[in-house]
């Protein structure tokens, strides 16, 4: 299973160089970024943890593409997606955000139907790998 | 004391004599008026009967959509009567089309309830289309000022709450309509949602016409697309969704249909824009209290947005469905089958997503507007798109939008998974390349070519489709324009 979460998780992984085109995009516009992992890929898992703060006064794609390095580093088997905020009126909120590592092996998620009244079903995402294992432990 | 009581208490002014006189001498043509921060502006396009002074028609639509009758009454002495008349205040004969004029009308904003569409729209079109001395009449434009807005609750979750809920920031959303609209069972219908889903979408959609009809009926289709819209998240780790249409004949089943969406779990509901204003404020606020998204399908809009010389300008319609509570409103696409010249579209689009909103009359906005924080809504574009024209398609309609592919996804010969695979891999290779700085309008085909590569499905998707286009000329197009441009 690949998971689809981010912008660019169709195509092939992006490059360091790649990578640095999208910072650049991003500083351009002013936007703040941050980087963020996890190994709790669920869909609606809205916090994963910050690596630090988000970049407010890096205004260098090498230093923020140095952060977001240190981060896989330290990292290596989880999740981590850069996530880019922009802070003008009517928008203030996320505007870019897309994955730039995932484990080696995604081993997805599973469907539980709990059958309820009327044909409904009430469903049920579990990650298998936060299901065997403890945060930390987990690809 | 030989008069009769009624001679002597008879009215003596001239404006008060009972009979016929011209509305711009009752008051509703007042060129010097100052127009208020507070009044409500509208623009019409009016073509007069023959031999009608286009000064008077304007002051007959201003007198008709406020105060006036054909005929004097002494009971406007009653009131504070001229504020309550509308004013006409500007005439300008609209260039390249003989007899015909912009016609600037204000009116106060006490003439309206607040937070009504419905009375707003009774005032504005109640009356004053089918009135006989005028031949043809289109409302072009409206400014609601920022004190009504602030009476009205807006997009239930906005653009900004919705990608937040769903997750997907940075990139165009992607969708696609359940094809064939009819005849299909739940269960194979559900299977379109899966596959489409699946295969990379954000969305699929129920038609503006599917609703419960024998071949299926409400419940059914609610309950496999739900199999569908959860199997694809569990398969792809993403937020997914499908638009289940709640239209029905009454208010009490749409009510029915939405609760039972909304037990399901669905992230958004959908209506038509046919069941009427009043019912989509109402399902506007029932999205808002219970946080879902509320899709609009446009459904019969161009029965009188199409055409230039009467009826009203889709932009209005976009000015009013942002009012009454609209996630999403069909906005058009301009490279597909349906109607739509750029920049008009592109008016459309800022009329749905501007916070303020400047005159801009290549556009066809007349007026200036500051939108109150209304929240966005965001514009679909559907009909005839395919994903060859990425780049041309995000060019024209910008990140803030939701890419409907039907037949450019259901009809990829290679199955809908595959359909759906080759439009987000087009979209996430353009918004890439966009973002890397690169031209990426004039190297689109190339950057598609480049990414099938690595894409079997995109790679069938370009051959099928490459020489689809759908070049006809626009109906609709604004009348201020320096430069006409070509329709795509």
């Amino acid at each position: 299973m690949k998971l689809t979460q981010g912008a660019f998780s169709f195509l092939p992984d992006l490059t360091d160089e790649q990578i640095t085109k999208q910072i650049q995009y991003a500083l351009n516009k002013s936007w703040a970024i941050s980087i963020e992992y996890t190994d709790d890929p669920h869909p609606r898992n809205n916090y994963w943890e910050m690596w630090g703060l988000p970049l407010f006064d890096i205004k260098d794609p090498a230093a923020v593409l140095f952060e977001c390095n240190m981060c896989k580093k330290a990292k290596p088997n989880y999740y981590v997606k850069l996530a880019c905020f922009d802070n003008t009126r009517g928008t203030e909120s996320c505007v870019l955000a897309f994955l730039v590592q995932r484990p080696a092996f995604e081993p997805g998620f599973k469907m539980v139907r709990q059958e309820v009244a009327g044909r409904q079903l009430t469903y049920t995402l579990e990650s298998y790998a936060v299901d065997t294992k403890p945060e930390g432990d987990r690809y | 004391m030989s008069q009769a009581v009624e001679s002597r208490t008879r009215i003596k002014s001239e404006r008060y004599e009972s009979g016929v006189i011209p509305y711009a001498k009752m008051g509703y043509w007042d060129p010097e008026y100052a127009i208020k921060e507070t009044d409500l502006l509208a623009l019409f396009r009016c073509t007069p009967q023959p031999g009608v002074d286009p000064v008077e028609a304007a002051a007959a639509l201003a007198g008709e959509s406020s105060t006036a009758t054909w005929t004097v009454v002494w009971t406007d002495l009653l009131t504070a009567c001229d504020l309550y008349r509308a004013k006409a205040y500007r005439v300008d004969p609209v260039p390249s089309a003989a007899d015909t004029y912009f016609c600037y009308i204000a009116y106060d904003i006490d003439l309206f309830e607040e937070g009504s569409l419905a009375n707003l729209t009774a005032s504005i079109i109640g009356n004053i289309f089918g009135f006989k001395a005028v031949k043809a009449l289109r409302l072009e434009d409206m400014r609601m000022p920022f004190a009504l807005l602030k009476t009205y609750q807006g997009p239930a979750t906005g653009c900004v709450v919705e990608r937040e809920r769903l997750d997907k920031f940075g990139r165009p959303l992607l969708g696609a309509t359940v094809k064939p609209k009819l005849g299909l069972s739940g269960k194979n219908y559900g299977r379109v949602v899966f596959e489409g889903l699946k295969g990379g979408l954000d969305f699929l959609k129920d038609d503006e016409n599917i609703n419960s009809q024998p071949f299926m009926r409400y419940r059914e289709r609610f309950l496999y697309s739900m199999e569908g819209v959860n199997h694809a998240a569990c398969q792809t780790g993403e937020v997914k969704g499908h638009y289940l249409n709640a239209t029905a004949s009454t208010m009490e089943d749409m009510y029915e249909r939405s609760e039972f969406c909304y037990e399901l779990g669905s992230v958004i509901v959908m209506i038509d824009l046919v069941i009427g204003y009043t019912a989509i404020q109402t399902m506007g606020k029932w999205c808002r209290k219970r946080d879902m998204i509320l899709h609009l399908h446009r459904a019969g809009n161009s029965t009188y947005s199409r055409q230039k010389n009467h009826g009203m300008n889709f932009r209005v319609i976009c000015k009013w469905m942002r009012m009454s509570g609209c996630d999403h409103i069909h906005a058009g696409t301009v490279v597909g089958k349906l109607e739509g010249d750029p920049l008009m579209i592109k008016g459309f689009y800022n009329t749905l997503l501007d916070t303020k909103t400047d005159i801009n009359l290549p556009q066809g906005l007349f007026f200036a507007q500051d939108w109150a924080s209304l929240r966005k809504c965001v514009p679909v574009a559907s009909g005839g798109i395919h994903c060859g024209q990425m780049h041309q398609l995000i060019d024209y309609l910008g990140d803030d939008v939701i890419l409907q592919f039907g037949g450019g996804t259901i009809g990829h010969p290679d199955g809908i998974q595959a359909g759906a695979t080759a439009n987000r891999v087009a979209l996430e290779c353009m918004v890439l390349a966009r973002n890397e700085g690169r031209d990426y309008v004039a190297e689109g085909p190339q950057i598609l070519r480049d990414a099938a590569k690595t894409c079997g499905p995109l790679q069938t998707a370009l051959d099928l489709w490459k020489d689809i286009t759908f070049n006809y000329a626009s109906t609709d197009t604004a009348d201020f324009v320096e430069t006409p441009t070509a329709n795509v």
